[in-house]
């Protein structure tokens, strides 16, 4: 028999029914309910609201009118991961908090509905778009997620032959390692690499560019190079006791749980987050849902300053986790065999200086350190820049952030640009999937105004 | 408590509330239930010679998610032997003496025929008698229903056979299946009728199943046309009960029939000159106990009004309803939106802008908010605006003060006339 005071794996079949995706989709007759309760607005603000402008009152008329071929295709064209958006994306923050309808009764449900066009789309197997006739230009993509597949797919569209290379065994980014099955099952994902596939565009997986392939050959073989790579894992947070057993890092955490039942005794753990951004919370889901006996999430703000969204911070409650408000990390204690046994933590207080971000400075109460017990530590605190792939292609950058002209999208080498996660950071946007698909159409659609009005000039210059 | 009960041309009812003649009438079970329920009356499905009908039969026209816009059917008359009617009747009306039990009937156009069945109908202990001259299927194609009804000189004659016989009131039911009704409804009252009950089903089909192409409803692969009825009829049903209600020449009661769903369409009908309603598709669709929604509004609305009966509605706006020419073509309405309520759809202004007469802006105020207003001194007063606005009670329609004095196009007319009789031959042109 197991001993129950130690943490072990869960079972494949409760793994399976746990990371089930937990919100249903609508049912045919309630999509037609709600897809005829759109009003149909002229110039509608929802449309505005979504960064990749999808005609929401057209496809949700398309659904109430029968015709899901017309509505998955009025989504997808817009946004080429449309269907992971309609999982993943705030929308009470874009669409569905710009609907007219918000005070006076309630907003259309645009995500669901958006679920279920999409949803028809996967199950109906068909391919909705085709690739343009050939125009002779070659462009490499680097990083199959939703920057470089909205990139590819736009490209193709317009003639070009598109290569993406993929560090990974599979392509989809985040949307297929990164964010957590009860949300976004890997399936969707791979259906939308799929799309994408379909339309010509070769994706090279498992290929690292600046290890297996080098810039100095991108730049030789193609026109033009999209980068795409978004961010790395976890940063490290500089203190004792990082490297023991039981100590993870978040993105590696979850990206164990999209395939499988993961290598981590969960079960009966107390489990501990570092961190109160999105990553943060669905490392603690994922940790709730493994089986563990209690998850809390330590963070040295207030519940004011967390990044997560509302809806997310409902969700993790929800879940049964707890937020420890106002602690920070000092120490990670193990035993004599390297397993962590407790987080030593430090009690916090908002000072009155207020730091770059805007945010009040939090400081340490003195003499408040605790002892936490913890079975493991999960590292939740911001990802890591690709700096050594942006040093790699020789690029402006600050700080991990690479530097663009937001016109051209061009980076400070001409020939190469950028869209995603890879240029967000430092106080600009949102790190989304719906706005890095958005930059991926926008530097396709800046390298095909290129090779339209003049031929490539190897000297262009880049105003940054 | 307001006072509920109706008479129709000497048949008293507890209430407005008749079953039409239909499904729901077919049997002395069903009538019963009915009147459990709450209905007021009962026009018993429609009898004569037994006949088949087929599967399917029925159909409907569903809008925007919504069942039952309209619902169509090919059914005829009753399927079941005279006999087991006439006793069903006679132990419905002997459990519910205080109901309305009216049976509708339905023979070939000949003297004899229509004398056996309204004695032995009679026989059984019936409040009145409906001939239908309505049915616009089957039975057309045996003579009978609208193929004689669509004949003012057939109806006013059997109409004329069925009184000569009768000793109970006698309601003649019309097809709207004609260009002007009225005529119709004169030649009932010219044959004797009592009353008169309209409108009968409207010459429809509901649909082509546009992945097998067959008809809706369809019998094997092959269709025919039905009768509408249920919510669309209903403006056209309300207008040709007007247009009877007001012609002096109809000048029997009328029993008011075609999509009433509500106490409030049942306010219309009788405020448009009916002296009660039919009902069968609010029925159809949600069972007999909608009988119950309809008693209560219908009561609170006379109370709120402080009206004592549900009968001094009747007729009440059929003054008001005249003829384009009395129309005072110098009244004035114009488009207020009140942008306090807006919630800034646009469907106003894109309805205007396209199909109206462009008058609705879209500006942005100082702190940069959007607002819409109307030009006023553009707006034609269409009503369009107000009715595609989705928030009740954002965009009034406001009446104006006229620069001119009211004058109706049979006022210009006579005016015009007047002067040119009085001008010189020179002058005119
Ligand atoms: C846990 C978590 C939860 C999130 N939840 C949400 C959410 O709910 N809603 C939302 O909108 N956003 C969410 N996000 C953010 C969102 O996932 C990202 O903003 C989005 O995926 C960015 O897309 P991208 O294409 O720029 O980068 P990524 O999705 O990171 O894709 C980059 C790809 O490049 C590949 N790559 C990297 N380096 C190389 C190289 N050298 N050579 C080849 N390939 C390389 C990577 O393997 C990866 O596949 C979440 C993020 C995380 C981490
Ligand atoms: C406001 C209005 C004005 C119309 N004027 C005309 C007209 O001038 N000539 C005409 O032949 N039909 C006219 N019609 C009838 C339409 O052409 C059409 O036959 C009718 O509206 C049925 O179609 P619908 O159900 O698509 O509206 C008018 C309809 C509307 C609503
Ligand atoms: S704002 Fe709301 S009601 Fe208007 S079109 Fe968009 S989803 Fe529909
Ligand atoms: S009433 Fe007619 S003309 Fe006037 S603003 Fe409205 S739609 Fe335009
Ligand atoms: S239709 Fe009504 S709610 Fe919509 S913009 Fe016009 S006035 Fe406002």
């Amino acid at each position: 028999m197991n001993d129950p005071t130690v943490p072990t794996r869960l079972a494949p079949e409760a793994f399976a029914k746990s990371f089930a995706e937990t919100v249903p989709g609508l049912t045919r007759k309630a999509a037609m309910e709600e897809s005829n309760r759109c009003l149909y607005c002229y110039d509608a603000p929802c449309i505005k609201a979504c960064p990749t402008s999808i005609n929401i009152p057209s496809f949700i008329k398309r659904i109430a009118t029968d015709n899901m071929k017309g509505s998955a295709i009025a989504i997808m064209d817009a946004n080429p991961v449309g269907a992971s958006c309609a999982r993943v994306c705030p929308t009470e923050e874009l669409c569905e908090g710009a609907c007219v309808l918000n005070d006076e009764s309630d907003p259309i449900k645009i995500g669901l509905l958006q679920r279920y066009a999409t949803d028809w789309a996967v199950e109906s197997g068909q391919t909705l778009f085709k690739a343009g006739s050939p125009n002779g230009r070659k462009v490499a993509v680097i990083g199959g997620g939703p920057a470089g597949l909205s990139a590819a797919r736009e490209l193709a569209r317009d003639g070009f032959a598109v290569v993406i290379y993929e560090a990974k065994s599979l392509a989809g980014g985040l949307d297929t390692y990164g964010i957590v099955s009860f949300r976004l099952p890997q399936s969707i994902s791979l259906w939308e690499v799929d799309q994408v596939r379909k339309l010509g565009v070769e994706i090279r997986t498992g290929v690292k560019v600046g290890v297996d392939v080098t810039t100095e050959e991108l730049l030789a073989d193609y026109d033009a190079v999209i980068l795409a790579a978004g961010m790395g894992n976890v940063s490290n947070l500089g203190i004792e006791g990082e490297q023991l057993e039981g100590v993870y890092d978040a993105i590696e955490y979850v990206e164990a749980t999209k395939t499988d039942v993961p290598p981590y005794p969960i079960v009966g753990a107390r489990v501990a987050v570092i961190g109160a951004g999105n990553t943060a919370i669905d490392a603690a889901t994922c940790s709730a849902r493994l089986g563990a006996s209690n998850v809390k999430m330590i963070y040295r703000r207030t519940m004011d300053e967390m990044t997560a969204y509302d809806f997310e911070y409902e969700f993790a409650k929800q879940e049964g986790v707890e937020f420890s408000w106002l602690t920070a990390p000092k120490r990670i204690i193990g035993d004599e065999s390297g397993r962590v046994t407790h987080l030593e933590c430090v009690r916090m207080e908002l000072s009155d200086a207020v730091g770059q971000d805007g945010r009040r400075i939090p400081a340490q109460v003195e003499s408040s350190e605790f002892l936490l017990p913890v079975d493991a530590v999960i590292l939740a605190i911001g990802q890591k820049r690709h700096q050594s792939l942006i040093d790699h292609l020789g690029l402006k950058h600050d700080r991990g952030v690479v530097l663009i002209e937001e016109e051209t999208r061009r980076t400070s080498n001409p020939r190469i640009y950028a869209a995603g996660d890879i240029v967000f950071g430092n106080g600009k946007g949102e790190a989304m999937v719906v706005s890095a698909a958005e930059q991926g159409k926008q530097a396709a659609y800046a390298v095909s105004r290129h090779y339209s009005s003049n031929s490539f000039q190897a000297n262009d210059s880049v105003a940054i | 408590m307001a006072d509920l009960r109706t008479k129709l041309a000497g048949i008293s009812s507890p209430n407005p509330f008749w079953l039409a003649s239909a499904p729901p009438t077919n049997t002395g079970y069903q009538v019963q239930r009915a009147f459990e329920a709450g209905w007021g009356g009962a026009v018993w499905k429609t009898l004569g010679d037994p006949i088949i009908n087929t599967s399917s039969r029925f159909a409907a026209v569903h809008f925007n998610g919504q069942r039952v816009a309209g619902f169509n059917n090919i059914e005829l008359i009753t399927d079941r032997p005279l006999e087991v009617n006439l006793k069903e009747i006679y132990e419905t009306k002997k459990r519910f003496p205080n109901h309305a039990v009216v049976v509708s009937l339905m023979v070939e156009p000949k003297r004899e025929k229509w004398h056996e069945i309204v004695k032995k109908v009679e026989a059984v202990g019936v409040d009145g008698l409906e001939l239908n001259f309505g049915c616009p299927h089957g039975m057309a194609e045996r003579g009978m229903g609208s193929a004689s009804g669509q004949q003012p000189d057939l109806v006013e004659m059997q109409t004329m056979w069925a009184k000569e016989a009768a000793q109970t009131p006698v309601i003649v039911k019309l097809t709207p299946n004609i260009t002007d009704i009225t005529v119709v409804a004169r030649h009932a009252v010219m044959g004797g009728a009592d009353a008169i009950s309209l409108i009968n089903t409207i010459n429809s089909l509901a649909g082509v199943d546009i992945h097998t192409w067959n008809t809706v409803p369809h019998v094997g692969g092959k269709g025919a046309h039905g009768g509408y009825c249920g919510p669309a009829v209903k403006p056209i049903a309300l207008s040709m009960v007007a247009e009877c209600a007001k012609d002096p020449k109809v000048s029997v009661p009328i029993s008011g029939i075609g999509g009433i769903s509500s106490w409030q369409d049942t306010v219309e009908f009788m405020l448009m000159g009916a002296t009660n309603v039919q009902i069968c598709t609010a029925a159809m669709h949600h069972g007999f106990r909608i009988v119950e929604e309809m008693i209560d509004g219908l009561n609170n609305y006379l109370d709120d009004k402080g009206i004592a009966a549900a009968s001094d509605l009747v007729g009440q706006t059929v003054p008001k309803y005249s003829t384009w020419g009395e129309l005072d073509l110098n009244y004035q309405v114009v488009a207020r939106i009140d942008t306090e309520t807006c919630i800034n759809c646009n469907k106003c202004h894109i309805a205007c802008e396209d199909t109206s007469h462009q008058c609705i802006d879209r500006l942005t105020d100082a702190n940069g908010k959007a607002y819409l207003k109307v030009r006023e001194e553009d707006c034609v007063g269409c009503n369009l605006c107000a009715i595609v606005c989705p928030v009740d009670g954002v965009i009034d329609m406001v009446e104006i003060q006229s620069r001119h004095a009211p004058m109706t196009w049979n006022d210009r007319q006579k005016a015009l006339a007047r002067m040119n009789s009085e001008s010189s031959e020179t002058e005119a042109v």
